[in-house]
């Protein structure tokens, strides 16, 4: 048997190089030059905008739908879309949009008021079981309410959204019950793109059952198979864990000449694959196996710039990292306690040591792309631990000053790469700064956000990703109103922003959003630190890819060479 | 023999019972819950406790559980959280990734560690049989994920030789009735499919086989080296039998014994167990994806997933057990 074994075995392994040899012949890394394969981090739940939140579904979302308005590539700046104007009544309250015309759905309906409404209407009439963030995020944070309640949703008295009325084909008037000027910016997000009325009735989108769990399960096809809208691609087929497929939409009612967001695509076709592993994605990036991918590690830069065949996109900074703070666990409830805590904080050596290059250190909460950030006035806190000494002795208070500092583990955040590192640096220039730092972590999932919102943190790390291009994601979000996560009751900071949100002309709700943003440093809810630079790689014959700071990259501009 | 599976199908209840219980206790005994995971940083008190009621989580562990019971009787394991998706489907399309995954594992490992362990007992005491031992050591010390990523790394970064992720290319169109791609690339007649499946198996085969291929070989070599030692393998001999047939009749299908139930543990471990494989190959199988559920704390998708797997290993083991009586008659009467 022996020597029938040893043959055999050689046998079988030259068999197998033979394979392996062959398998190769075939491997080229090359795709037909209008197809871009891209690496996503995981599949979209849902193709139905209102119904999802996380940047995987928005990502093909956003190319298949499209808005009342839009932003210019790369910017925040509001740009019509599928208005081509609006106006404002007097009172803030009435908008009125015009329609662009000659538009149809990828299904050949036409887009009018009347599909306006629709879709608003719809929104609003979301039945309990789609009424929790964790479904409708956006259309709660933006409009926060439902026409028929379930138990514990917002209900119409707390709605910005009042109702929507269809003049002629080409008007539609939409009413909110308070002046909003946050809510233009909001319309770009893709979750409120325009789906056609016919097909959500037809595929049964708001169909579904709730099981004995309390999930919702939906039981129409229109976000599985059939979404459809007016965007420059349209869904072709999708099959979870393998591929999505979008192809050019053929019926397009942009041209090649038109404003850049806008545009027809020059792409045929986009294929979206799930690689959740990041170090996978830049191995199928350097095989060819995929032709771009987004969030690329801070370690993986300098490898794709190594490589000719590779290239690095900038993603313009719309994120803020910042040591959190929260008043209601004294001494931080005193002003000098918190301004020394910034003086202590040694933040441009953070960015310098743990960003790569790839952070802007920041001396307010808003990043520098958005209308609002203030230009001036606003008070710097530059690394001082004899000023900061002397705040706390001030303050009435004997040194060390002991503070429970937390920050999380198991995480890489865009703002945030490396948060144990940050918090080790921030720890040794707070110590030198008279504070005696006890260190406390957890995971991020789910037990640190839980812990730092629900106010159990004294002195914290996190950040913010800007949703929409308005300063109130930003502002308002976090110090709009009081929160267990800062524990402050500030009427003056409340009002101000309330003021600067129902601000509907852009000049004076940019010199309102200034003021607040010099406010809140002079407040100090936070010590702001950092603004990084998220990155995307490409294969170097990918040419026009514009990075969008909000996530609404315009595929349709690029080319694959 | 009926008897026998009868009886051992039976067990399956109170397994699948406490099974349930342990699960749904210990997933709920986990800090946090679906609704951090879902939302993030965008996650506020008030949204935890909206989701928290909405999914039932507020009332008595016992109303839960009696809940779930309810409709897992029914052949309902609930809807995924995350993904809003039938688990039942989930699985449906999940599951024959990973059992793809696990039998081009095992066929790797089988094949080169069953004669590797044969043939180093054969040779006891040779350079062979030592370098086969330290071998197999290296095989079971390489943590597969490093392991996945050097295989990556020379055969498809650098060699360009096989992919680096997934199941088949993204530019072929092939149809798969049966959702094992190499089946269904022959049974469409899509042979360009079904070697582009196989390409895509080989390095995941490698990293995920490695481990069982090492504790393969060894127990192959020590369960062999304990046979061929035996009286009726010496009469064998002495009867004048030529080497293969002895090799082949007395000794291989003794030594089979203790391998085969390694087999069928091994195969129950990669089923459920093969996680960093899957990720780093971005292969969309059972392992990453009730590790993520894990994560996302989506109970209905843990307690479905590991219930489910549970009743497969189950299953393994019978066949496993079953197998004996093949190997070996006395077995089988008794």
């Amino acid at each position: 048997m022996g020597r029938r074994m040893k043959v055999g075995f050689l046998a079988a392994l030259a068999v197998a190089l033979i394979v392996v040899a062959a398998a190769g012949a075939s491997l080229t890394g090359k795709h037909a030059t209008t197809t871009l394969v891209f690496g996503a981090s995981a599949d979209p739940v849902i193709l139905d905008g209102p119904l999802v939140s996380d940047g995987e579904s928005l990502r093909p979302i956003s190319l298949i739908f499209q808005g009342l308005v839009s932003l210019k590539p790369g910017t925040t700046t509001i740009v019509p879309q599928l208005a081509t104007s609006w106006t404002t009544s007097k009172n803030g309250l009435v908008w009125t949009f015009n329609l662009r015309n000659g538009v149809k759905f990828q299904d050949g309906t036409a887009f009018n008021a009347k599909a306006v409404c629709f879709n608003f209407n719809r929104w609003y009439n979301f039945p309990g079981p789609l009424q929790t963030d964790a479904v409708t995020y956006y259309w709660n944070t933006v409009f926060g309410g439902f026409a028929h309640p379930a138990q514990g949703s917002p209900g119409p008295d707390k709605s910005l959204y009042r109702s929507c009325k269809a003049v002629g084909s080409s008007q539609a008037v939409i009413t909110l019950t308070r002046k909003s000027g946050g809510f233009l910016g909001a319309l770009a997000l893709s979750v409120f793109g325009m789906a056609s009325p016919a097909a959500l009735v037809k595929y049964q989108a708001d169909a579904g059952t709730v099981t004995a769990d309390g999930v919702f399960q939906p039981t129409g096809t229109f976000g599985t198979q059939h979404p459809i809208g007016t965007g420059p691609y349209m869904f072709k087929s999708w099959k979870i864990g393998d591929k999505l497929v979008l192809v050019k939409n053929p019926t397009y009612w942009g041209k090649p000449s038109d404003p850049p967001w806008s545009r027809s695509a020059k792409i045929d076709q986009l294929i979206f694959v799930p690689i959740p592993d990041n170090a996978a994605r830049l191995q199928a990036l350097q095989t060819g196996e995929i032709q771009g991918y987004d969030n690329v590690a801070p370690q993986d830069i300098a490898t794709v710039r190594s490589n000719s065949g590779l290239k690095i996109v900038n993603r313009p900074p719309f994120n803020v990292a910042y040591v959190g703070i929260n008043q209601s666990q004294p001494p931080f409830d005193k002003l000098a306690v918190r301004q020394a805590l910034a003086y202590g904080l040694d933040r441009a050596s953070v960015v310098n040591a743990f960003y790569a290059g790839r952070g802007q250190t920041t001396n307010q909460f808003l990043p520098p792309q958005l209308f609002g950030y203030a230009k001036s006035g606003v008070p710097d806190y530059p690394y001082n631990p004899t000023k900061a000494k002397q705040l706390l002795q001030s303050a009435g208070l004997t040194l060390p000053v002991k503070i429970d500092f937390w920050y999380p583990t198991n995480v890489s955040r865009p703002y945030m790469p490396d948060p144990s590192r940050n918090f080790q640096a921030f720890q040794a220039s707070l110590e030198n700064s008279g504070f005696k730092v006890v260190p406390h972590s957890a995971p991020w999932r789910p037990d640190y956000v839980a812990t730092v919102q629900s106010g159990g943190a004294q002195v914290f790390l996190l950040g913010w990703t800007g949703d929409w291009g308005d300063p109130s994601n930003f502002l308002n979000v976090h110090f709009g109103s009081q929160t267990q996560e800062f524990g402050f009751n500030n009427p003056s900071l409340f009002a101000l922003l309330k003021k600067a949100d129902a601000e509907t002309d852009i000049e004076k709700r940019t010199a309102l959003y200034q003021q607040a943003s010099v406010a809140v440093m002079k407040f100090l809810p936070v010590v702001p630190y950092v603004h990084s630079t998220p990155a995307l790689a490409f294969k170097s014959n990918v040419k026009g890819f514009i990075a969008s700071p909000v996530g609404l990259d315009p595929f349709w501009l690029a080319t694959v060479s | 023999m009926l008897r026998f599976i009868v009886r051992r199908l039976l067990l399956l209840v109170p397994i699948l019972l406490g099974l349930s219980i342990l699960i749904f206790l210990w997933i709920r005994a986990l800090p946090g819950g679906p609704a951090q995971a879902l939302l993030g940083e965008r996650a506020t008190p008030q949204a935890v406790q909206q989701i928290r009621h909405q999914l039932g989580l507020d009332k008595p562990i016992y109303e839960q559980y009696w809940a779930y019971v309810r409709t897992t009787a029914s052949g309902n394991l609930g809807i995924s959280i995350a993904s809003r998706r039938p688990v039942t489907t989930e699985i449906r399309e999940r599951f024959p990734a990973t059992i793809e995954l696990t039998v081009a594992a095992m066929i790797f490992a089988l094949s080169i560690g069953l004669p590797l362990g044969f043939y180093a007992a054969k040779r006891h005491g040779s350079a062979f049989d030592h370098l086969s031992l330290v071998g197999s050591l290296i095989g079971i010390s390489i943590p597969i994920f490093f392991l996945a990523i050097i295989l990556k790394y020379i055969f498809s970064v650098r060699l360009g030789w096989l992919p680096s992720i997934g199941r088949q290319d993204v530019l072929i169109n092939a149809d798969h009735p049966t959702g094992f791609y190499v089946l269904d690339g022959i049974v469409t007649g899509n042979w360009n499919a079904a070697w582009d499946a196989v390409k895509h198996l080989i390095l995941p085969a490698i990293a995920l086989g490695s481990i069982p291929l090492a504790i393969i070989a060894r127990i192959t070599r020590a369960s062999a080296l304990d046979v061929q030692n035996e009286d009726y393998v010496r009469t064998a001999r002495a009867k004048g039998l030529s080497p293969g047939i002895v090799d082949r009749r007395h000794v291989m299908r003794n030594a089979l014994l203790p391998v085969a139930t390694i087999i069928g543990l091994q195969v129950g471990l990669l089923l459920g167990g093969a996680v960093l494989t899957e990720t780093v190959f971005a292969i969309p199988g059972m392992g990453s994806w009730i590790a993520q559920a894990i994560f996302n704390r989506d109970y209905p998708v843990i307690q479905g997933g590991v219930l489910f797997l549970a009743i497969v290993f189950v299953f393994v083991n019978l066949i496993v057990d079953l197998s004996y009586g093949l190997l070996n008659p006395r077995i089988r009467v008794s």
